[in-house]
């Protein structure tokens, strides 16, 4: 078990130094969310109506720091991919190193940086008026929320890194899945305008009830969401709490089987 | 005693569509090397990942320092160094980079895995490369860079995987250098190549496979025996072309072969019968213009045995070989 948390942390540190050597990586990872929370400030958000007290930006930030979080499963499902295509996965295997290690580290190391990323994100939008009313305790259970959710899809990452293993089809597939995800979702714009059905699916959709989660955690009223009444709409708290649950039940022991049999 | 042995070594993919090795066995002795020598696609990579504990064969059998390679994966990885086209390093960090963490890896202490890390780069000529990023090297520092990080553990078994593949030829002959080196030392080479010069360079003992499994093996001389043994060659001006074509046939016994001005047939003693084929011109007052013994090249051995020439010319580029659809 030590040379278990050994190995994931060597290999946690080497995306680290990745970073360092290439901080251009570092740059781009960043420029992507500050550039969204601009351009949904400044380009939407003069035309999107909200009574909400401080303005559209209140609601905006929750689903910007929900929508760069679901971009974890396409970062480490591409990272993944990479490394398997250029034969350092390979070169990890013949090591005699904890099973696991290489994909436990990777998910370490991609939630390190959403942590940095998150941060760099919460800083341009307070810079742009967003201002979290709830307190300190609150606003912080609201990251730590978040941390979770994107180490939750971190997994998913992995699993579809291992399976599809070209990067640029997996890019493909991460985006695939994470924008309908993001954009059918109360993240944006109130679900009220969406047909029956897309109604019910944005609202059981965790990226709803993680931007619901947020709102409620940084004292807003989530004017967004609960137009059908369901229930995830109505606990966004408790439903995002066990899509995290369930999705690390299933992905974690998915993944690391995957991952050992990856070659066969 | 063999400390790599492979009994009957099956693997197909695509369903049994492709089969990439056909009941492959070898063995390499202890501090040895074995050259497995064959064309692209004809089962070398595949034996090699299965031997490093990469991928489980479908049946058949193997041990790497007396170890099952298939029940035991872990306690192989701890004998084994492995470099090759696939089993990369991380081109992002610097060589010095790769080196410690490849040495945290191998649960080398910090101080340690540094020490090594150093020791290695002056080892393998690397200093001046060492803080810069793997993308900046050429071929083959890369390799040698590659080679390093697979004995940072002082691995008794090593397996290279067409080490030098895709270097130019001065690439070429310092990784020859450095391979020299290791074997000196005393480690148990596997190598494979789709060079017939470099397993001829090499290795002690031969296996040419071709399809999957081996079709020969033996040393260098004695494969080259297999495909006809020596022949004898004299070459000679026009005018003694005659005198000269009876004097070889009288020692080889069997019909001799002339082109321009050039005669020769098979021996079976070889230096005994070259001397006596310089008595016999010199009695005949025949001055040759070149003699000599003429062995069979490796080349030679390849055609002979599969029916086909080696594909030597064939570079794929690094990487591209994933999916287990190399085969």
């Amino acid at each position: 078990m030590k040379s278990a948390i050994h190995d994931s942390l060597v290999i946690t540190k080497r995306q680290l130094l990745q970073l360092a050597r290439v901080p251009e990586l570092l740059v781009f990872s960043t420029i992507q969310p500050v550039m969204f929370v601009l351009m949904f400030r400044y380009v939407f958000g003069g035309s999107i109506d909200s009574d909400q007290p401080g303005g559209y930006v209140q609601l905006l930030m929750p689903g910007i720091f929900v929508q760069t979080v679901a971009f974890t499963l396409a970062s480490t499902a591409i990272g993944l991919a990479e490394d398997m295509k250029k034969g350092l996965i390979d070169r990890f295997r013949s090591l005699p190193i904890s099973r696991g290690a290489v994909i436990i580290g990777r998910t370490f190391g991609d939630a390190l940086l959403n942590i940095l990323v998150l941060t760099v994100m919460a800083l341009a939008g307070y810079a742009v008026g967003w201002r979290p009313t709830s307190g300190i305790v609150q606003t912080t259970l609201a990251f730590v929320f978040l941390f979770m959710f994107g180490y939750a899809l971190s997994w998913i990452g992995i699993l579809v890194g291992l399976s599809v293993k070209e990067a640029r089809t997996v890019q493909s597939v991460g985006f695939l899945v994470t924008f309908p995800l993001t954009f059918v979702s109360n993240a944006f714009a109130p679900t009220t305008g969406m047909p029956r059905a897309l109604q019910y699916f944005a609202e059981w959709n965790p990226v709803s009830t993680m931007v619901a989660a947020c709102r409620q955690l940084f004292g807003l009223k989530n004017e967004f969401g609960a137009t059908a009444n369901s229930w995830p709409s109505q606990h966004p708290l408790e439903t995002s709490l066990l899509y995290v649950v369930v999705l690390m039940a299933i992905f974690i022991p998915l993944s690391i089987r995957k991952y050992k049999n990856y070659s066969n | 005693m063999k400390s790599v042995i492979a009994e009957n070594l099956v693997k197909t993919y695509r369903k049994g569509e492709v089969k990439a090795l056909d009941g492959l066995s070898l063995d390499v002795e202890e501090g040895t090397v074995l050259g497995v020598l064959g064309p692209n696609g004809a089962g070398k990579t595949t034996t090699v990942r299965i031997l490093a504990t990469l991928l489980q064969p479908d049946s058949g059998h193997a041990t790497v320092a007396g170890i099952d390679v298939i029940k035991h994966p872990d306690k192989v990885r701890e004998q084994i160094g492995l470099s090759g086209q696939y089993a990369a390093v991380d081109e992002t960090l610097t060589g010095w980079d790769n080196l410690v963490m490849f040495g945290r890896l191998y649960h080398l202490g910090r101080q340690t895995s540094i020490d090594r890390a150093n020791e290695l780069i002056e080892r393998f000529d690397l200093t001046e490369a060492a803080r810069r990023p793997i993308k900046t090297y050429s071929g083959g520092m890369r390799r040698r860079l590659d080679l390093a990080a697979s004995l940072i553990v002082k691995p008794k078994i090593l397996f290279l995987d067409e080490p030098t593949t895709g270097l130019d030829p001065r690439g070429r002959q310092d990784m020859w250098g450095v391979i020299q080196e290791l074997v000196k030392g005393g480690v148990t080479l596997l190598l494979t190549t789709q060079y017939l010069e470099e397993a001829d360079q090499l290795a002690d003992e031969i296996a040419v496979i071709d399809r999957g499994t081996v079709i020969a093996r033996g040393t260098s001389d004695s494969l080259k025996k297999q495909v006809g043994g020596e022949r004898l060659e004299i070459t000679v001006e026009p005018a003694d072309l005659d005198q000269a074509r009876e004097i070889v046939a009288k020692i080889s016994g069997h019909a001799t072969h002339v082109d321009l001005r050039t005669v020769s047939a098979p021996v079976l003693h070889g230096s005994k019968d070259l001397m006596e084929a310089l008595r016999a011109m010199d009695e005949a007052k025949i001055h040759p213009l070149d003699i000599g013994l003429k062995r069979p090249s490796l080349d030679d051995v390849f055609l002979s045995l599969t029916g086909h020439v080696a594909e030597e010319t064939v570079v794929e580029p690094i990487g591209k070989k994933k999916r287990g659809g190399k085969k």
